[in-house]
């Protein structure tokens, strides 16, 4: 992982265009749709041995796809980073192969019905491709985003709030209380949260960056911030504490803090905030152990699932019996029994990837992840304005973050969550969410590596432009 | 705001690592460990998928896998029922697997490394991959025969090949029906067991080699081969007094019935076997000393171990013995002596093939499904408690028993038998277990059989030596003679 600045293009890049490397994303999403296909392919011929008659349509479909938008980005995001969208059509192909493969062995227990959880699941990747080609189209300039910075703090507190106020036969499922089901439809608004959040948390910390970074005092080698400037941070531990709360997520709870509490250390170069951060979450997490049954009963059956494993421990008890008996290879696609974990679908699809491509394939999927988050990264460390860096970061932590907390509890590392796996697991508001995400992180990578146009006129200093928006 | 970004990705880095070092540890260090887990059905659905080897007695499959319609491939079933559950065990999808099922499943899943080039083989060929079977030492006449005999009471049959430990047949009863456990209908499987469950005694005991008993008398017989390994003869006289008070206490021990062994107040060794004369043999034990009979216990088997044939079988022993008053307890088979039928068994074949105790054994051997013979077990020796001079004398002694003593219930016209029963107190208010051992034909004896049946309210002579005689005159006549 090279993240030195002698990849800046402000570096190197003195007089002569950068390459903008759209040949190599072509290629590498032309790879992608291979193993997508051949993954759908050898689903089909191992579970039923032959291949369904809809396998050309949706070869057709998923590289209509990826074409469509390769191209968009071609036009509107030359500069765009070329690992950014291929890493993503990797795990969504992923994703979908083990869907179907999830559908089939539905098929083969009840030969009476028909799971098609996969071609609905493939409508949500078309609808998140639209979302990123849209948003691409009309955002051309990720520092336009910072003007709606307190709409979206105000949309992304609703839709955080909105499954803890509705009643809990819309809003629960299976203990957390996360979701908002209509008309047979599943949303997770928290997804669509996560990223309104993140957006304001770029906009205010760069705007109050300077004033938390003030430090009062040296307390072992440590500088505090002054005890006035804790107020953010306050306020989004009680906001966190209250999604633990009255959702019973520790997942999304643990992801808005951490997100939180890492964006305002890259704001602030403090690491002070780091410990006041992990010392609150700390604090907040043992009181909620020693009060809240649901939070001690995910902790107890993390410490020792074998004990409860005809109860409360048995979905990751069968997770880890299908990741053991994959072992180094996995049993090949289709080959195993992923369909013993409940859910396997969404929360637990890590464990069918381990259970049938192995240790290899699982580890794979964990370095492809490290790629999209380490280029996410790299274009929060080169973009030149302190709100798309922030934002970059902020976004690129959180996927990373999500897929820790997701694959940490789904492997036994960490006690279990409700988030869902970024890109692979099916359901619809993750994967859109997602896509939305992903589009943002790469408009951001297209200014970061975009050479700094002379006839334009100078860019503002940093910080100032988005500062002036957010104090309107 | 660069270098705390450097920092983010180091640290991302970090916890992905943490990531993929866990799932190295439980996809490769833990992998076997979780793969066999009795709780992962992982591997058992895909054993259901390919064919079970079969266990097969005298040519005939106890144990066969059927095909089947429905989601797992291929039914267990055993045509036989009950006749041969104590040793097959049953093979059920929620309940595991016990017996021979559970002892030989690599085999018979196909599993085991001794079919690993047939595997290969047919991953090259497409053919479907399919379990080797057992053939079992059993003999039908002998199991149906112990089945026969024990109809209605509580017990179990060991008979054993004494020159090679084969075990010919072995039963428990009350038993159970494998099949109906092996079904592929989960809520009738339950209702199954729950049905056993709440039934007492419980049939899923293997009473034969799981679970061990006083044997009362028997035990006799290794207080006389001690004696005579010691010097004594048979027509040694030995002090048989009317009621022994046991040393240092206020304890008396009496014959049964409290019946008078002989008027003198001493007889010969012989006499004493042939009538199980409680005091006299109490006395010899006293005589001879601990360590002569802990010797002679231990030899015979009775060490406290277990072992398995390959089912595991509970060790027979006979315990701490604090005084001479305790020695003179254990020397008629009282106190802390324990021992599994099959362990009885054994003490009957140990004196059939001249005093060399051969290890038993219930597999006789596993074929690839080609039917090629890939392991024929040959028999060893377990022991050799006694010479073969003692061995004679101990064959003539317990032919005296059932000649003319308390074993005559054994006796087959035609036919020499040699035996000694047991009948054991178990405690005031409840029946006496009834043994008997035996062999036959006592010169040169091709089969050894010991008869338990729990609480059977009469003696071994009366109760379970007419078991032990059907049961040999079956094999013998299954012999041709």
């Amino acid at each position: 992982m090279t993240l030195g600045p002698s990849t800046d293009p402000r570096v190197t890049a003195a007089g002569a265009a950068p390459p903008k490397r759209r040949g190599t994303e072509a290629a590498l999403l032309g790879f992608a749709v291979l193993i997508t296909v051949a993954a759908q392919c050898i689903v089909d011929l191992t579970v039923t041995g032959s291949l369904r008659a809809e396998m050309a349509t949706f070869s057709i479909w998923i590289t209509l796809l990826w074409v469509a938008a390769h191209l968009v980005v071609r036009r509107f995001a030359p500069y765009a980073d070329p690992l950014l969208l291929p890493t993503v059509a990797l795990l969504v192909g992923l994703g979908l192969a083990v869907i179907h493969r999830l559908d089939l062995a539905a098929e083969q227990i009840d030969s009476q019905i028909t799971r098609e959880d996969a071609p609905v699941q493939l409508i949500w990747a078309t609808l998140g491709v639209a979302l990123f080609i849209g948003l691409l189209i009309v955002v051309r300039d990720h520092r336009t985003l910072s003007r709606f910075a307190y709409t979206l703090a105000l949309a992304g507190l609703a839709l955080l709030a909105l499954p803890a106020v509705l009643p809990a036969s819309i809003s629960e499922v299976n203990g957390a209380k996360i979701w908002i089901r209509v008309a047979g439809f599943s949303i997770q608004p928290g997804e669509f949260a996560k990223i309104c959040l993140v957006v304001f948390f770029a906009a205010y910390l760069v705007d109050k960056r300077d004033v938390l970074a003030l430090a009062s005092r040296k307390v072992m080698g440590v500088e505090l911030p002054r005890g006035r400037d804790l107020g953010p941070v306050l306020v989004a531990w009680v906001l966190s504490i209250l999604v633990l709360v009255f959702e019973r997520d520790l997942g999304s709870s643990l992801l808005l803090f951490g997100i939180f509490v890492v964006m305002l250390y890259v704001a602030t170069e403090r690491s002070s905030w780091l410990l006041i951060g992990v010392g609150l979450f700390a604090g907040g997490a043992m009181i909620a152990y020693q009060i809240f049954g649901h939070v001690q009963a995910r902790v107890d059956t993390w410490l020792d699932p074998f004990a409860y494993q005809d109860g409360a421990g048995y979905q990751l008890v069968q997770s880890l019996f299908g990741l053991g008996t994959g072992g180094l290879f996995g049993t090949g696609l289709g080959g195993g029994r992923p369909d013993q974990v409940p859910v396997a679908k969404s929360d637990f699809i890590a464990s069918a990837i381990g259970e049938e491509l192995g240790l290899f394939g699982l580890v794979a999927v964990i370095v492809v992840y490290l790629i999209l988050v380490e280029r996410g990264l790299r274009t929060s460390l080169i973009v030149r304005d302190a709100f798309g860096k922030l934002l970059a970061a902020g976004l690129a932590f959180a996927v990373a973050w999500q897929v820790f907390v997701v694959l940490g509890g789904v492997t036994g590392l960490l006690p279990l969550t409700g988030l869902t796996t970024p890109f692979l697991a099916y359901g619809g508001s993750s994967l859109v969410a997602n896509f939305v995400l992903v589009a943002v992180l790469v408009r951001i990578s297209d200014a970061a590596r975009r050479p700094a146009a002379p006839q334009a006129a100078p860019p503002p200093r940093l910080g100032d432009a988005p500062t002036e928006v957010v104090k309107q | 705001m660069n270098a705390p970004l450097r920092r983010v990705a180091i640290s991302v880095l970090v916890l992905f690592t943490l990531l993929i070092i866990n799932v190295n540890y439980i996809q490769v260090v833990r992998s076997e460990k979780l793969r066999n887990n009795a709780s992962n059905t992982r591997v058992l659905a895909e054993e259901y998928d390919r064919e079970r080897g079969a266990i097969v007695v005298g040519g005939t499959n106890v144990a066969e896998s059927v095909p089947t319609g429905d989601r797992l491939a291929y039914l267990r079933q055993y045509p036989q029922g009950p006749l041969y559950a104590a040793v097959t065990g049953y093979y059920s999808l929620i309940y595991s697997r016990t017996g021979i099922e559970r002892a030989e499943n690599d085999l018979l899943a196909g599993s085991d490394s001794r079919l690993f080039v047939r595997r290969l083989a047919d991953l090259f060929t497409g053919r479907d991959p399919s379990g080797g079977d057992v053939v079992l030492t059993l003999d039908p006449a002998v199991q149906q025969a112990a089945m026969a005999g024990l109809e209605g009471v509580t017990g179990a049959v060991v008979a054993l090949d004494p020159s090679t430990g084969a075990v010919l047949g072995m039963a428990s009863t009350p038993t159970y029906d494998p099949t109906q456990l092996s079904s592929h209908d989960p809520d009738a499987i339950r209702a199954y067991w729950d049905s056993l469950e709440q039934q007492s005694p419980d049939p899923r005991l293997n009473r034969a080699i799981a679970d061990n008993y006083p044997p009362g008398s028997l035990f006799k017989v290794i207080v006389s081969a001690a004696a005579l390994e010691d010097g004594y003869r048979p027509d040694t006289v030995i002090p048989a007094p009317d009621v022994l008070t046991l040393p240092n206490t206020s304890t008396t021990l009496e014959n049964f019935n409290g019946s008078i062994c002989d008027p003198s107040g001493e007889q010969q060794l012989i006499r004493a076997l042939t009538i199980s004369c409680n005091t006299a043999f109490a006395q010899l034990g006293i005589d001879l000393g601990e360590d002569r009979i802990r010797e002679m216990s231990e030899a015979f088997g009775l060490d406290g171990e277990s072992f398995d044939i390959p089912l595991r079988v509970e060790p027979s022993g006979i315990g701490d013995i604090e005084s001479e008053a305790a020695l003179g307890q254990t020397s008629i088979g009282q106190r802390d002596v324990r021992m599994t039928p099959l362990q009885a068994a054994m003490v009957a074949a140990a004196v059939a093939n001249d005093g060399t105790l051969m290890t038993p054994y219930l597999v006789d051997q596993v074929r690839a499904p080609d039917l090629s013979v890939l392991d024929q077990t040959d028999p060893e020796v377990f022991s050799e408690p006694v010479s073969e001079d003692v061995a004679g004398q101990l064959t003539e002694m317990m032919r005296s028993v059932v000649d003319n003593g308390s074993g005559r219930a054994a006796q087959i016209p035609g036919v020499q038998v040699a035996g000694k029963t047991g009948t054991a107190q178990v405690r005031e208010d409840v029946p006496d277990h009834n043994w008997f051992i035996g062999f036959a034909p006592a010169d040169d004896p091709t089969i050894a059989v010991a008869v338990f049946v729990a609480n059977g309210g009469g003696t071994g002579g009366d109760v379970s030596a007419p078991i032990a005689r059907q049961v040999m005159q079956a094999y013998l006549e299954g012999q041709g003679g």
